[in-house]
């Protein structure tokens, strides 16, 4: 009696551990699935556009002929637009976030502000290309031109540079706080000097990953009318403009199979740009990580 | 020192000192004052982006709805505004479609990730799978569109021979694919706030470590797995350039995947391209499905956020 009561169980615990170890490989593959996924797109993205990758392709503007387009106009666009974006985005999103952290009474407004900002990031993309389209293409009469996209792209990016940038405030001891006001300094100098250079590194982290959102954002900037074929570089703030994401987008719906290619080197250059910023934001977060 | 102090010159350059550091004083307590009114403008910059999109959305769509009857554009199921068709239940089904493939695909595969690297991948392990696996999340949606349309579409064609070059399904498996991260990197967080005490009781019961999963670890963090999910799905419905670029212009109110649709936000791309002109009705309807589809994020985004504050397990 005993002794089967005891086999039975044996049984049921060696199922236990099977099922255990089944279900361990079944989770294993569904996480390299996606890993997967994300070797072929690379291998597929390299193999289509490696050959048409050159310092040619690089330094040309786009062409009628698939052997002669070039990326030149989207490179520069894109670091242009990036860099209006970095100037208002960053400006706006830190002292946000300094506001909200060092500030802001506890109370309902505050409570309003934070809640508005955790929406704002949920909202489509493409939204905001419509309130850009509104306010700055028409109603500030701006027109199709690299500030209204600038300006449509910041507000995009805001609520990650004021996340990142609070949680690089928040992060900063307490006690260089009280140091500082205890040896007399004012609010605003503890956070100028004390503050603002500790949180620096983190803040700095966090505004390049938005930007490299930003950079690869192709609908708010359909709408806000980035160009699909130009052929002189932007040369101020109301210059026609256009990006990587918008040149890539054009090629793609082309119904000769070269184009495919074309987009393919595109979408190769596009990649590399997002690699060394990713790069510098590690770079950065390593550096500085020890030192708090 | 003491003829230092005594000699004409010295006195008036310490009073003169005093003087500059009162009025240094004076200005230094007046943008004490100044500075946090200007840190909360810049606060506020958030808050009338807001209003500034429900406007823009209210303002042109009550412009649509002057010319377009309201009961009609959520009821007609046939959209073809280029002549004047404006029924919006086919987009509505474009966008549903997408993310309900999207959301079959990113929720069994982004739950298994996150439990496998929460309760069954080593620190090295999961070090290495977890930032690679977010680089899906921060790859651009267009490059995504590009390798569904010129790369999942012919696999997918070589099983599915009906199957057109723009279709719902390929579209949806890779949206799907790009919001797994989301739910992955969410829910682990989830079970990773599970406290090991509770765990460690199981296990001390014996329990196998898929118990443990099963009914201590998930049910722990259910709360927070349903919010990333939901979160997820909020990303899928906005979703514009795989579903622009791989399911086509074709509005449908179809559950057939192998059809070409078109979304909510494809529309809008497709008709800011085209040659709408400013204040034809056709350029209003791009605000009336922009409303259509910001309500539907929205009340996404509240729900997620109720429910990972409402069923929040405190330990």
């Amino acid at each position: 009696m005993l002794g089967r009561n005891e086999e039975a169980m044996e049984r049921q615990v060696k199922g236990r551990v099977w099922l255990n170890k089944l279900m361990m490989a079944v989770f294993f593959t569904a996480t390299m699935i996606g890993l997967i996924f994300l070797g072929l797109l690379i291998y597929r993205v390299l193999t289509q556009g490696i050959g048409y990758l050159s310092w040619d392709y690089i330094t040309s503007f786009p062409a009628p002929y698939p052997e002669e387009a070039g990326i030149w106009a989207g490179l520069i666009g894109s670091i242009m637009l990036m860099v209006i974006i970095a100037v208002f985005a960053v400006t706006i999103g830190v002292c946000t976030a300094i506001y909200l952290e060092e500030y802001a009474p506890n109370n309902k407004l505050t409570e309003f502000i934070r809640i508005n900002i955790q929406n704002l990031a949920g909202v489509p993309s493409i939204v905001f290309g419509l309130l850009g389209l509104t306010f700055f293409v028409y109603m500030f009469g701006i027109g199709y031109r690299l500030l209204a996209g600038g300006l449509t792209m910041a507000l995009l990016v805001l609520p990650v540079i004021v996340v990142a940038a609070q949680e690089s405030i928040r992060s900063v001891p307490n006690e260089l706080r009280e140091a500082s006001l205890g040896m007399g300094a004012s609010k605003w100098q503890t956070i100028a000097r004390i503050i603002l250079p500790a949180a620096l590194p983190g803040m700095l982290t966090g505004t390049i990953i938005a930007l490299s959102r930003a950079i690869g954002e192709t609908a708010p900037l359909i709408i806000v009318g980035a160009a699909t074929a130009i052929y002189t570089l932007p040369d101020s703030l109301l210059s026609k403009y256009t990006v990587m994401p918008i040149q890539i987008y054009n090629w793609t719906g082309r119904p000769q199979e070269e184009w495919q290619h074309v987009a393919a080197a595109g979408i190769v250059v596009l990649l590399i740009v997002l690699l060394m910023m990713n790069a510098i934001a590690v770079g950065i977060r390593n550096k500085f990580q020890k030192r708090l | 020192m003491d003829k230092l102090l005594r000699s004409e010159g010295t006195e008036f350059n310490v009073q003169q000192l005093i003087e500059e550091k009162k009025q240094k004083k004076g200005i230094a307590k007046r943008l004490e004052k100044v500075i946090p009114v200007f840190l909360f403008l810049c606060a506020s910059v958030s808050v009338l982006t807001t209003v500034g999109i429900l406007f823009t959305l209210l303002r042109e769509s009550i412009g649509f709805f002057s010319e377009v009857n309201i009961f009609q554009f959520y009821t007609s199921t046939n959209w073809s505004p280029w002549t004047g068709e404006f029924g919006v239940a086919p987009l509505i089904g474009g966008t549903l479609l997408i993310t309900l493939i999207a959301t079959l695909v990113a929720v069994p595969l982004g739950l298994m990730a996150a439990i496998f690297l929460s309760e069954y991948a080593s620190d090295r392990v999961r070090r290495i799978i977890k930032p690679v696996l977010e680089i899906l999340a921060g790859i651009p949606t267009v490059v995504y569109g590009f390798f569904a349309l010129t790369f999942v579409t012919p696999i997918l064609q070589s099983f599915i021979p009906d199957l057109g070059i723009f279709n719902a399904l390929s579209a949806g498996l890779v949206v799907g694919v790009m919001i797994i991260p989301m739910v992955a990197s969410l829910s682990e967080d989830a079970m990773n706030s599970v406290p090991n005490s509770l765990r460690e009781g199981a296990y001390g019961l014996g329990a196998t470590r898929l118990e443990v999963v099963m009914k201590v670890v998930l049910p722990a963090a259910l709360s927070g797995i349903v919010a990333s999910i939901v979160l997820a799905i909020s990303r899928a419905i906005g979703e514009t350039m795989i579903v622009t670029i791989a399911a086509g212009a074709t509005p449908n109110l179809t559950l057939d995947p192998t059809q070409s649709i078109q979304s909510m936000t494809a529309f809008i791309v497709q008709a800011a391209t085209g040659d709408t002109t400013f204040g034809s009705t056709i350029y209003y309807s791009l605000y009336a499905v922009g409303i259509t589809l910001f309500v539907f994020t929205l009340l996404m985004n509240l729900l997620s956020q109720y429910i990972s504050r409402k069923f929040r397990e405190e330990y």
